[in-house]
């Protein structure tokens, strides 16, 4: 069965891309992230343009992250004041990433500045998770239980001035660095049509000391917030949402995310962070053989303005 | 000046008594892109008219239809090897390049006409392409950005070259079907049918159709283009409702 898709004005087959969105939602739902690092490479492929891959994306993080904040509210799993501030810094991240967008668009380079950023992005973060996941398997064989939680020695970034209270999520930091984390996140998110949970549920555990059960509610809050406005930015900016693709999408990633979380949670915590990071990875390494090895055709089309 | 030269060209190419002329007519002169639409095809229809006085030709006729879709500017990159990584460093614009291109003639272009009549009249995707006026670079005889366009759009079936794609039904009656991929955009599309004898082109005839964006695929696309704001919230608030939707359809407590 096939659709026009009013925006991106071309015919896509309906059944292909809502599979296709089961299958990214259930890797979502299994992960606890939005799976758009999945989604907007594979649109690309279909032959999408990259800027309606890249906006139209956004639709379904806001649709799975507001099924999970929903459900964590329910579990009292939410740490609101952490998200207010996460939120804070992720608008403005958000807002320069959509400017950044439409100006790398203008300049031509808007390919390249996606592929190197998720090179950059994903071999860095799938790196660390898979180093940080097979010292975690190095300890167990060894027969020595390494620590739940980190605690008590905290970073001297947290001690910066402006500090805050989060009974929550038990933490007394300053917002300086919260607020650079969720820029940061805000502003790859805007840019590479990627919520960034898989940046932001590390950092939150790693590097701010959340406890495990407040990150994923907290950081799916501050992803829902930073993709709406990225969805409702994209719209007026680059006017390159496509609304028929959004649905279908969505009509996908929900139910598969339903399936995922199910599975979820019959998965071993260690086995999960180390699949986790190997599919990280894999993404990170296709993008960057495409950078390195020599195309196979060296030009390409770029069209400006139609007329 | 270019514009006036190409003028003076077709006047002295078609002549002033011209013994045939062409009579056109296409299978649709409007069509509406819906949501199931997944590409269609583009019949022309021709008739040769002989003026009586005019002396009998000893060769058949030959016909060259172009169909050319809306004009895109665009740019060529070609990606090189910048130390480990491949990126695009140069680049040529073109200005004004039909989004879609199908050539069709009633025998292989070369048997039809000679190359610098080709050239002259654009007939055939090179003659097009190598035109002097699709960019602002001058032309050269191997310029890999245009052979590297034609080559693209010729893999993604936009444009196409057909050397049996017009067919006599008749002496003096033919007809010519192009099919129009799906990727092909909306927009006005340009139809231009040449008649040739022996080498010699006699007659020229342009025609038009469109294709238009219909019922909902409108509606969407200028909702999107004049009240962005309002379609952006909109898609919005559709996001977080199916979101709310699935977390009631599969609340587990």
């Amino acid at each position: 069965m096939q659709i026009y898709l009013p925006i991106a004005e071309m015919p896509v087959s309906v059944l292909v891309l809502i599979g296709l969105g089961a299958a990214v939602g259930f890797i979502s739902g299994l992960f606890g992230i939005g799976g758009g690092f999945l989604m907007t490479p594979i649109l690309i492929v279909m032959g999408i343009p990259p800027a309606i891959a890249v906006a139209t994306q956004t639709a379904p993080i806001v649709a799975s992250s507001a099924t999970s904040v929903l459900a964590a509210h329910r579990r009292n799993a939410l740490d609101l004041r952490l998200g207010l501030v996460l939120v804070l810094g992720g608008f403005v991240g958000t807002s320069l990433g959509v400017w950044f967008f439409a100006a790398m668009r203008r300049a031509g380079q808007l390919d390249l500045v996606i592929t190197v950023a998720y090179v950059t992005l994903f071999t860095v973060v799938g790196g660390l998770m898979l180093a940080e996941s097979v010292r975690g398997f190095w300890a167990r064989r060894r027969g020595r239980a390494r620590p739940a939680r980190l605690g008590g020695d905290h970073a001297a970034y947290m001690a910066w001035p402006l500090r805050m209270r989060f009974p929550r999520s038990r933490l007394y930091a300053s917002v300086i660095p919260i607020l650079g984390l969720a820029l940061f996140v805000g502003f790859a998110g805007a840019v590479l049509g990627i919520g960034g949970g898989f940046i932001l549920v590390p950092a939150l555990l790693y590097l701010m000391r959340v406890p495990t059960g407040v990150v994923v509610g907290t950081s799916q809050f501050q992803i829902l917030c930073t993709s709406f406005v990225a969805l409702v930015l994209h719209a007026v900016q680059n006017q390159a949402v496509d609304i028929v693709l959004a649905v279908i999408l969505i009509a996908g990633g929900v139910f598969g995310a339903q399936f995922g979380a199910r599975a979820g949670r019959n998965l071993r915590s260690d086995y999960f962070r180390f699949l986790l990071a190997i599919l990280v990875l894999a993404v990170g390494l296709r993008f960057a053989a495409e950078l390195v090895l020599r195309p196979e055709e060296p030009f390409s089309i770029v069209v400006q303005e139609a007329r | 000046m270019r514009a006036m030269l190409a003028l003076l060209l077709a006047v002295l190419a078609f002549g002033p008594a011209q013994a045939e002329s062409l009579v056109v007519s296409l299978s649709f002169n409007r069509l509406a892109v819906t949501s199931t639409y997944a590409g269609t095809s583009v019949a022309v229809f021709g008739a040769i008219e002989r003026d009586a006085q005019a002396a009998a030709r000893s060769g058949a006729y030959d016909v060259v239809v172009t169909i050319r879709g809306p004009r895109q500017s665009l740019t060529v990159r070609e990606k090189e090897a910048l130390g480990p990584v491949w990126v695009n460093r140069d680049q040529q614009k073109f200005a004004e390049v039909p989004s879609f291109l199908a050539v069709l003639s009633s025998r292989p272009l070369p048997e039809i006409a000679d190359a610098a009549t080709r050239r002259r009249l654009r007939l055939g995707l090179a003659a097009i392409v190598a035109a002097p006026d699709l960019t602002l670079a001058a032309p050269t005889p191997d310029d890999p950005f245009r052979e590297a366009l034609l080559r693209l759009r010729r893999r993604e079936r936009l444009f196409t070259e057909s050397e049996a794609g017009v067919r006599f039904l008749a002496p003096a009656v033919f007809r010519a079907t192009a099919p129009l991929p799906a990727t092909a955009p909306v927009g006005a599309y340009d139809v231009e049918v040449v008649l040739l004898a022996g080498g010699v082109p006699l007659a020229r005839h342009d025609a038009r159709f469109d294709l238009v964006k219909s019922g909902i695929e409108q509606g969407i696309a200028t909702i999107a283009r004049d009240w962005s704001l309002a379609y952006g919230l909109a898609a919005g608030a559709l996001a977080l409702i199916s979101g709310w939707l699935a977390s009631v359809i599969f609340r587990r407590d």
